[in-house]
């Protein structure tokens, strides 16, 4: 691995924002009216404080944490996607930029995604429902972290089907985060969830997040198992995602279809 | 002495049923440039996907500046270069944003002259901060090939290069890659549905139909082999099985 390709990519991708506004829709746009509805649907209940259980209030946190998956997951699906569209694939194949320079320069683009959009929900939901996510305090960190593994193991995952399928499969680029949502108990607990439900749902590690989060909210106590849970099942989904990209990768050079979908 | 720095042994490419490439076998020597001409389906760009590691061969073997593609891919791969119509570049970069971003991909040193000095080769000097979205798709075509010479490639894989360029510009195109060839020794395999440009270009000339090397000399070796006028009438006797 070299650290001026993956750098190089870093850069393209930066210099891209920088040329296209309207790809700063992406960061703004969503994020700006989840925070909206969200934070409204927060005042109301808060008008009914009792009786509701603590975590009600932190319907935005939950949202911006989400949030902060789901743009780690769009900053690796977007970073390839963006390659189909400009029929730029080829020339970054033909380089000698590998498929690992490839998948960390992708994960560094969307680390910084990431913390731009975090930046503008923090801000907006302190400065509209004076609402502070760093309440939570240092917990949030491996929180984060985990989070974002989660969006990347996605990511990946969906830009190897996108890879074997073409764009046919972009769909997923937008998709597939949603798709582990209800499992997640990004805005309920698991245990309301059908038991069937609740099985899935231990296997996510975004669920175990934010089941941690509830529990720092509601019992001020650091919940280490559920950090240990979600580290743990991040570490096996990651590599399982990049494993996965490696096997379609080497399904599409052996089907020639890389010519297909970066041409 | 010259030596050959692309060396290809039986390779063959199925894809399921359908035989692309069969067993063809053929040399580059350094500073040749060959051409590699038939008609649609005849396996001119499954052949360079493969020299290029993008397709991976049923069979055979290829060897590269004497490495074996399969086992050195990244060394291998920085010291070749592509070009091709079909291929585009990032769209809203500037073309020295787009040069710069491979320059770093091939680690090129001091590239701020090196771009400037083939943005001028090119005579692209002028678009230099033009958005790539804007060029028309002759000037995408010479960023394209400044982009193919960033590295200094000792071979070059060009797969229909002039194919959107006007006559002007193709001809320019073709005296500025013999001009580095002379300057440089560098190699290229060239592919061209051009069959002038062909005749005008190629040291040497790989006819491939349905898969298989058919011929292979120099242009005036295989217009006179087959019996033609000139390579174009060649071409339609082979594409037609006449």
């Amino acid at each position: 691995m070299k650290l001026h390709r993956i750098l190089a990519l870093v850069n393209r991708h930066l210099m891209l924002y920088k040329r296209s506004p309207q790809r700063m829709m992406e960061i703004v746009y969503w994020p700006l009216l989840d925070l909206m509805v969200w934070g409204f649907i927060t005042v109301y209940l808060a008008r009914y404080k009792e009786g509701l259980p603590a975590f009600v209030t932190f319907f935005i946190g939950a949202l911006i944490l989400w949030d902060v998956l789901f743009r780690a997951q769009q900053g690796i699906c977007i970073s390839f996607l963006e390659e189909i569209w400009s029929r730029n694939l080829l020339n970054l194949f033909v380089s000698p930029l590998g498929t690992g320079e490839f998948l960390s320069a992708t994960m560094l683009v969307s680390i910084l995604k990431v913390i731009g959009a975090s930046i503008m929900t923090i801000g907006l939901a302190y400065l509209f429902y004076s609402f502070n996510l760093f309440m939570i305090g240092l917990s949030l960190v491996p929180f984060v972290i985990n989070l974002v593994v989660t969006g990347w193991a996605i990511g990946i995952f969906a830009t190897a089907i996108i890879l074997r399928y073409g764009q046919e499969a972009e769909v997923l680029a937008w998709g597939l985060a949603f798709l582990f949502q209800p499992v997640s108990a990004v805005f309920y607990p698991i245990s309301v969830l059908p038991p069937s439900l609740q099985v899935i749902a231990n296997g996510i590690p975004a669920a175990h997040v934010f089941e941690g989060m509830r529990a720092v909210i509601e019992t001020k106590a650091f919940p280490l198992h559920e950090l240990i849970w979600a580290t743990g099942l991040n570490v096996i989904y990651l590599a399982s995602a990049i494993l996965f990209f490696n096997y379609m990768f080497r399904v599409v050079k052996m089907k020639g279809l890389l010519v297909r979908i970066g041409a | 002495m010259i030596h050959s720095v692309v060396e290809v042994r039986k390779l063959t490419k199925r894809f399921e049923r359908v035989t692309a490439v069969n067993e063809i076998s053929f040399e580059i020597y350094q500073g040749e440039i060959l051409g590699m001409l038939g008609p649609n389906g005849a396996g001119k760009t499954t052949t360079i996907q493969m020299l290029l590691g993008i397709t991976t061969p049923t069979s055979g073997q290829i060897r590269i500046l004497g490495l074996d593609l399969d086992r050195n891919r990244e060394e291998i791969l920085a010291q070749v270069n592509f070009s091709s119509s079909y291929v585009s570049l990032p769209q809203s970069l500037t073309v020295w944003e787009n040069l710069r971003v491979f320059a770093q991909i091939y680690h090129v040193r001091n590239y701020r002259e090196k771009i400037d000095r083939l943005l001028s080769v090119f005579e692209i000097a002028p678009l230099r901060d033009t958005v790539t979205r804007k060029l028309s798709t002759g000037q995408l075509t010479r960023v394209s090939l400044a982009k193919a010479l960033l590295n200094d490639p000792k071979i070059l894989f060009l797969d229909e290069p002039t194919a959107s360029l006007d006559p002007d510009i193709a001809d320019k195109t073709r005296l500025l890659l013999k001009t580095i060839r002379a300057q440089s020794g560098l190699t290229i395999l060239y592919t061209s549905h051009n069959m002038r440009e062909m005749e005008e270009m190629s040291d040497r000339i790989i006819f491939l139909n349905k898969g298989e090397i058919i011929s292979t000399g120099t242009p005036a070796e295989i217009v006179k082999r087959f019996e033609g006028e000139d390579l174009e009438e060649v071409f339609l006797k082979i594409a037609r099985g006449t």
